[in-house]
């Protein structure tokens, strides 16, 4: 995946002719609370005020919402106050007007790895209005015991480090684990074990079921020189390439950022936590401060819609405040 | 009782003698080593400062995370591997055998460092 023509559709294979005018105008608006359907073929963008206006078919049948990097336990000045961005974000979740039926959190759940750290999230998501949360682990949550609380805590019935796909109205869901085993000087990994169980995990499925695969650490190349990649994801992307509709949703870098490709949505999210600086636009990776009045507008959530019969999901990011 | 004092204090002063001479000896060759060393590397800004160090056989070496984020440091050859630094906190190994140690911290693995020991 090299950087020129990714935001080109060379594939149209769909037949969807996505109209690439309409398509900047919504990614302008993304993160500032834009609603961008597909409809025909053609990305419509609706302000979240019109949204009453729609009928319930606009909605989508099935609703549910992306929350990501609580990293419990953070207390540095980034955010003296995780606790409190991560009950924002509940609230949020809770004012939404479709309620999401789950969620699902990308990983960096902790910070260190510990038991109460797991706990106190666990607490505080029991307050959203979706019950059923569905995991990846980040990084931060397999230190010291190579991945072994974690998947005591959130793992049951998953495969391997804590990989495992479901199912929801037509709607498959895959969960993948790329922050084990990781490599000096690497990036994120999948390994041979999760990709030989993707392979036949999607192998007889019809073409046309939405895919929807979430793991912690970006599935494309958003800034290798800070680790933000997984260096066998196109071994993946390739197991998918088959299916009209493929979202990938990732955490990680603790921005939002977005890129299509043919008839893959690569989405990340923001962080309930703390932000962290664009590709480059610092020394490092790490926390970014911002004055104190402007931090929750800088963590969010996201908020995905799909409408049988349409191709794309409706993939909305809204910030804190 | 009295000569087994007298032979005690006999010994206990041939004794002090001894260490006073060998005392001496240990000054002299004392002086002509090396005293071992500790040598810091400090963890900032997802990056090891000093990347590479060289030190000789001997030389203990303390890693401290001045970062706002946790770190670890990991030998890839599997010599050392610390437990998770979090800020402030520090890990030291003594290198006693001469040679190249590259290492990583293995949650952000593009932060690579090397010790190399003469």
């Amino acid at each position: 995946m090299t950087a020129k023509k990714e935001d080109q559709l060379l594939n149209d294979h769909n037949h969807d002719g996505i109209d690439r005018r309409g398509f900047l105008k919504c990614m302008a608006w993304a993160g500032t609370g834009a609603l961008c359907v597909m409809q025909g073929g053609v990305l419509k963008s609706y302000a979240l005020n019109r949204i009453p206006e729609m009928g319930p078919e606009a909605m989508g049948e099935l609703s549910f919402v992306q929350i990501s990097d609580s990293h419990m336990g953070f207390n540095k000045a980034a955010n003296p106050d995780v606790v409190g961005t991560l009950k924002a974000a509940v609230d949020k979740i809770n004012g939404l007007a479709t309620p999401p039926e789950f969620m699902l959190h990308t990983g960096d759940i902790s910070h260190l790895s510990k038991p109460e750290e797991f706990d106190t999230v666990d607490q505080i998501l029991k307050s959203a209005s979706a019950k059923d949360v569905f995991f990846v682990p980040g990084e931060h949550d397999v230190l010291n015991d190579d991945g072994k609380q974690y998947l005591e805590r959130y793992g049951k019935g998953a495969k391997g480090a804590g990989w495992y796909s479901f199912e929801k109205k037509g709607v498959h869901f895959i969960g993948l684990v790329n922050v084990m085993n990781l490599k000096a000087g690497g990036l994120g990994t999948l390994g041979s074990e999760q990709l030989e169980w993707l392979e036949h995990d999607v192998k007889h499925l019809k073409h046309s079921t939405p895919i929807v695969v979430f793991a912690h650490i970006p599935l494309w190349s958003v800034y290798p020189e800070w680790g933000w990649g997984t260096q066998d994801s196109a071994e993946a992307l390739a197991y998918l390439k088959k299916f009209g509709s493929v979202t990938v949703l990732n955490g990680h870098i603790h921005q939002t950022m977005q890129k299509v490709e043919g008839s893959v949505t690569f989405h990340t999210a923001a962080s309930t936590a703390f932000p962290q600086p664009a590709p480059g636009k610092a020394d490092s990776p790490g926390p970014m401060k911002v004055p104190a009045e402007q931090l929750k507008t800088v963590l969010g959530i996201t908020d995905v819609n799909y409408v049988r019969g349409q191709q794309a999901l409706a993939v909305v990011d809204s910030s804190l405040a | 009782m009295r000569r087994s004092v007298s032979i005690a204090v006999l010994l206990a002063a041939i004794g002090m003698g001894t260490a006073r001479l060998s005392g001496g000896i240990g000054d002299f060759t004392a002086s002509a080593q090396q005293k071992p060393e500790t040598v810091e590397v400090k963890i900032d800004n997802f990056s090891f400062g000093p990347a590479e160090l060289t030190v000789s056989a001997g030389t203990t070496v303390t890693w401290t995370n001045r970062d706002d984020i946790p770190h670890t440091v990991v030998s890839t050859d599997k010599v050392f591997k610390s437990k998770v630094l979090d800020t402030d906190e520090k890990f030291s190994f003594t290198f006693t055998q001469v040679g190249s140690f590259p290492y990583f911290c293995s949650i952000h693995p593009k932060m690579t460092g090397k010790v190399v020991v003469k």
